[in-house]
């Protein structure tokens, strides 16, 4: 050293793994820095990955990816301390050949997207964790230090794919300090199960497989969700909450995910199930809002240091992966007309995020975490008025059905209020608008 | 409730950084009631109160997460948050 790349990437994840694929592909000459041991020996995901996104890049990856199951039901449940209330989504048609949704395991998920990236070209390198960002007189950014010997590296463009945490951004002075009301803790835990008690929990053959979402009194007055996703011979099971509600509350994420472990829906689909790992992640969730700069003089973010996160419809790695790609197909787009990789020639990478699904769904929901975050009965009052209503419906005790819709209704009215109740519409539907 | 954690923990693999922590108190001595949140809020377990009443980090457990750094700066910046250096931390086999 020093040597000079055309990019480097920084980050093995679904994001860096996606940008540094294109780079090589598209010809360039490209370092990618992972500080793990492997790919993947820090990334941590539920894990559902949607195939689209991956798709885009590597068509037959059912051929070969480490995929666990294929769903085929999803379940949504709004749970009190006893029950639940749920929708179930089942169909034969999500037997497909090509099927949507897979549960993945990340650790496994992503030491194979590594080697596609490798077998296209790229050099990656692991156990070395990038400390900062080089700049140039005038400020554009040229490499990146690291924390080996002689660590300094230099290239024309850096893609910043370093997750959540987004340090070197940080440090570099491109952004601020994540926020905890942006940001959610997530504990997850894998428990071994053979593959056909969990075919038989869960009513699936072959490579079926099943999701769980659940929210409500589950996590004790905090806004967050919960799950339990089914993979080959384990299930994931996880809870997690916004940083700031967890400040604000006494009981910690361990306990909170034994609470829902412990749950009476829940305990019997983990009977006799054998802990193989405990784990945590930070996810972010501040939305379309706490999108940072996605791109300056020499440099771009891509993946969860940028944001990209649809935390209502549980979308992060393929957002992940689309915004690599997006990052770049920019990148190597001014390098074929031999143009600068200047903040204005990188600027119409923040164009294709607009273009894209990802900053068209993060804005239909730019409000969606501030409104949750100030109206926490969606996941206090709502959850009990729901559940008392189906005890009452369904219990067959002498009573007349008028009487039971009256004392439904007015279960309602009494909890939040006809205001209330209007209020929350309103604000939902804004919300989600 | 520390047994429990103590179990969780010891299913992980780890390649911990012996005499090197990445997250560091900036003034031990003098520690916000605020940051004492860390005691149930991280993840690992990571935060303990010592005989004299401080706050103690022991980062074998670490995930490397970020809880702390992000209470820590919002409550006035009391924590040095580094990454382990490359190769060194929590080392996942399911993620």
């Amino acid at each position: 050293m020093p040597e000079t790349f055309d990019a480097i990437v920084v980050g093995a994840g679904p994001a860096g793994n996606s940008a540094a694929l294109t780079l090589a592909r598209e010809g360039l000459n490209v370092l990618q820095l992972e500080r793990g041991e492997y790919p993947g020996s820090k990334n941590v995901q539920g894990a559902i990955l949607y195939a689209n996104a991956l798709e885009q890049l590597i068509p037959d990856f059912r051929d070969e990816a480490p995929l666990e199951r294929h769903i085929v039901e999803q379940r949504v449940w709004m749970l009190t301390e006893k029950s639940h209330v749920g929708t179930h989504y089942r169909s034969d048609d999500f037997n497909e050949e090509r099927p949507n949704r897979y549960t993945i395991i990340r650790a496994q998920f992503d030491k194979w997207f590594s080697s596609q990236v490798k077998d296209a070209g790229a050099l990656v390198i692991c156990e070395t964790t990038v400390t900062g960002l080089i700049r140039d007189s005038r400020g554009k950014v040229v490499g990146v230090t690291t924390d080996r010997e002689g660590g300094e590296i230099f290239a024309d463009v850096v893609v910043l794919a370093d997750g959540v945490n987004a340090l070197v951004s940080q440090k570099a002075g491109l952004r601020g300090e994540l926020k905890p009301d942006q940001v959610a803790l997530a504990v997850k835990e894998t428990h071994y199960l053979p593959r056909d008690v969990i075919d038989q929990r869960f009513n699936i053959k072959g490579d079926e497989g099943v999701v769980i979402e659940a929210a409500g009194t589950i996590t004790a007055g905090m806004l967050g969700t919960a799950f339990l996703y089914t993979n080959g011979e384990s299930i994931s099971v996880g809870v997690g909450c916004i940083v700031s509600d967890f400040a604000g509350s006494d009981i910690s994420p361990y306990d909170l995910l034994e609470r829902f472990k412990e749950h009476p829906s829940v305990r019997p689909l983990l009977a006799d199930a054998e802990l193989k790992e405990y784990a945590a992640h930070l996810i972010p969730e501040g939305g379309y809002k706490a999108v940072p700069q996605v791109a300056g003089d020499g440099w771009l973010v891509a993946g969860d240091a940028g944001q990209f996160v649809n935390s209502l419809h549980r979308e992060g790695s393929n957002m992940a992966m689309t915004t690599g790609h997006l990052a770049a197909l920019t990148i190597a787009e001014l390098k074929r007309e031999g143009r600068p990789m200047t903040a204005a020639n990188l600027s119409t990478y923040r164009k294709r995020l607009e273009d894209s699904y990802v900053l068209k769904d993060l804005k239909k929901y730019r409000d969606l975490p501030t409104v949750l975050h100030k109206n926490k009965q969606f996941v206090t009052a709502y959850p009990e008025l729901l559940s008392q209503a189906a005890d009452t419906w369904f219990r067959v005790d002498g009573v007349d059905k008028r009487t039971k819709e009256r004392s439904i209704l007015r279960n309602f009215r009494r909890g939040r209020g006809l205001i209330g109740l209007v209020g929350d519409a309103y604000k939902m539907a804004r919300a989600f608008r | 409730m520390t047994q429990k954690i103590e179990q969780k923990l010891y299913q992980n693999r780890y390649n911990v950084d012996e005499g090197r922590p990445h997250i560091r108190l900036k003034d031990p001595e003098n520690v916000s009631d605020g940051l004492k949140k860390l005691l149930t809020m991280c993840p690992a377990g990571c935060w303990n109160l010592g005989d004299d009443g401080k706050l103690n980090s022991s980062l074998d457990g670490c995930f490397e997460c970020g809880t702390c750094r992000i209470v820590a700066a919002a409550f006035g910046d009391e924590i040095e948050w580094e990454y382990p250096r490359g190769g060194f931390g929590v080392l996942y086999k399911f993620g």
